[in-house]
């Protein structure tokens, strides 16, 4: 589904990504980890077209997406849930599903009842502005928002960090039934380690901007492994 | 007391000019973030535009140069943006000297094809004479810009809130790369902001033809008063914009009654300046948790 392969990426002078090469395959769920800093954001960011890499390629289902704008990322089926729970704050909850669904190509109303379906929580808080909700709250409209483009493709960037216990668990249920039962692929950014090994399929691990470990699920107890994890 | 209250539909008309002239500003500049010098000669193009139609329609050539002007003064800020203010986005001094010299080269340009002189745009019948309000004189072009102005906000704030290119525009404005996360091709929506706040400017110029000559300077003459609105009432706010231009349209008109015209302005400025270091967010600021 997604191949990214040899991609630099610079801020200014400093190299944040060497060469890092990624295959997410069609019905996988992958995890990407690593310790704060080492590129894993900046990594995400580059495949949805937010930043441009200096090297490299991006390829999405064969198609060479490198040079392509986010928007139309996210028509050819590609979602992203960015760090820290971001919505847009002076936007009803309504409006924040609305504006998205209002830019998808399918336009279909449906699409939002599906998504509400899967965080019915959101519905009394249709005609609150996004920035008054909790944290939690704001992570499921954030999840919600990326599936109303339904997309084949979804990159999460630690949708569990900040947020209260119980809403945990409802995303990281959601994001099972997501992967399991409608066969969404994920390429999921997540440092808590238990969550990984009961989700992934397999996973990647960045050290200093540089792929260090590749492999499957289980290869996550290995001692060497978790040395690359450990702060 | 009576003449206290003969200023009142005096600076309720300059408020009415001052939202005009800011409304645009509060788009290109307050949302956008681009200090947009170039603001006072779309109000210019407008003007002119007035100028023009007025030999070629005649008598309501009024009512047909508002669309008009609108959308001439509009596409000029499209192509603005288009061509050169994408390139230097998050770099303000540059788009500040940037549009100062589109801002010179529009005045310029002005100066070649009218003239450098003043001309005058005649008001249509309908337009001239007032009435008497409760033993207040109101003329009827100030009512008449009052109302513009009145159905000019009123319109910008039924875009932004109720149509999805206004609920689109606001989160671009709130959060841009999220925009484009959620499917938002947000230059697209650059561009027609750019559009709404040039165009509006438009708007503006034709109606100053009702309260003054037209020239190449008009621009110069309203930017300053335009960015007070904008900055006094907070940046993008458009309840801000309306108080501000009413508190400032107040301010003046009393202040030029009860010493001149070039004194009030200068303690106006003062005001402002001394109600920015007491609440530098201006009057209307965001809130919620996060301003993402």
């Amino acid at each position: 589904m997604l191949s990214v392969s040899d991609v630099d990426v610079r801020y200014g002078r400093a190299r944040v990504l060497h060469g890092v090469s990624l295959e997410v395959p069609t019905g996988s769920l992958v995890c990407l980890m690593g310790r704060n800093g080492v590129g894993k954001t900046t990594l995400l960011k580059t495949t949805m077209g937010l930043l441009r890499p200096a090297a490299g390629r991006v390829e999405l289902e064969g198609e060479d997406i490198t040079g392509l704008p986010t928007h139309q990322r996210v028509r050819r089926g590609m979602a992203f849930v960015p760090q820290g729970h971001v919505s847009f704050p002076q936007l009803t909850v309504w409006e924040n599903l609305q504006v998205t669904l209002e830019a998808t190509s399918h336009r279909q109303a449906s699409a939002v009842e599906e998504a509400l379906a899967v965080f019915p929580t959101l519905r009394p808080l249709f005609k609150r502005p996004a920035g008054f909700l909790s944290g939690g709250q704001r992570q499921q409209l954030a999840i919600a928002r990326a599936l109303i483009t339904r997309p084949r493709l979804l990159l999460l960037d630690e949708p569990t960090e900040g947020v209260q216990p119980s809403v945990i668990d409802e995303i990281e249920l959601a994001v099972r039934r997501l992967h399991r039962q409608a066969g969404l692929t994920v390429l999921l950014v997540e440092q808590y380690l238990d969550l990984a090994l009961r989700l992934a399929d397999s996973f990647v691990v960045l050290d200093a901007g540089r792929v260090a470990h590749a492999g499957p699920v289980a290869e996550l107890h290995d001692e060497s492994v978790r040395r690359l994890l450990s702060v | 007391m009576a003449a206290l209250a003969n200023q009142l539909p005096i600076g309720l008309s300059i408020a009415a000019v001052l939202l005009l002239i800011a409304l645009g500003l509060t788009f290109t500049f307050g949302q956008m973030g681009v200090v947009n010098m170039a603001h006072g000669e779309f109000i210019m193009v407008g003007a002119y535009t007035a100028y023009l139609l007025q030999g070629a329609v005649g008598g309501q050539s009024l009512l047909v140069a508002l669309p008009v002007a609108f959308a001439v003064a509009g596409l000029l800020g499209l192509l603005l943006e288009w061509s050169l203010i994408r390139r230097f986005y998050g770099r303000p001094l540059d788009t500040l000297l940037l549009t100062w010299g589109v801002s010179l080269v529009l005045q310029q340009l002005a100066r070649d094809v009218f003239g450098a002189p003043n001309v005058q745009v005649t008001a249509p019948a309908w337009l001239v004479g007032g009435v008497d309000v409760l033993g207040v004189r109101l003329p009827h072009n100030r009512v008449f810009i009052t109302a513009l102005a009145a159905l000019c906000v009123l319109g910008v704030g039924l875009y932004l809130a109720k149509l999805p290119q206004g609920r689109r525009m606001r989160a671009v404005v709130q959060n841009r790369e999220l925009a484009a996360c959620s499917g938002i091709a947000t230059g697209r929506v650059d561009r027609s902001t750019f559009l709404l706040g040039s165009g509006l400017a438009g708007v503006a110029g034709v109606a100053l033809t009702l309260v003054g000559p037209v020239g190449p300077g008009l621009g110069t003459f309203y930017i300053v008063d335009a960015f007070l609105v904008v900055v006094a009432g907070g940046l993008g706010r458009l309840r801000g914009a309306v108080l501000a231009a009413l508190a400032l349209g107040f301010l003046n008109g009393y202040l030029e009654f009860w010493t001149d015209a070039s004194l009030a302005k200068v303690l106006v400025f003062v005001a402002v300046i001394a109600f920015l270091q007491i609440r530098p967010q201006g009057m209307v600021a965001l809130r919620g948790r996060s301003l993402g």
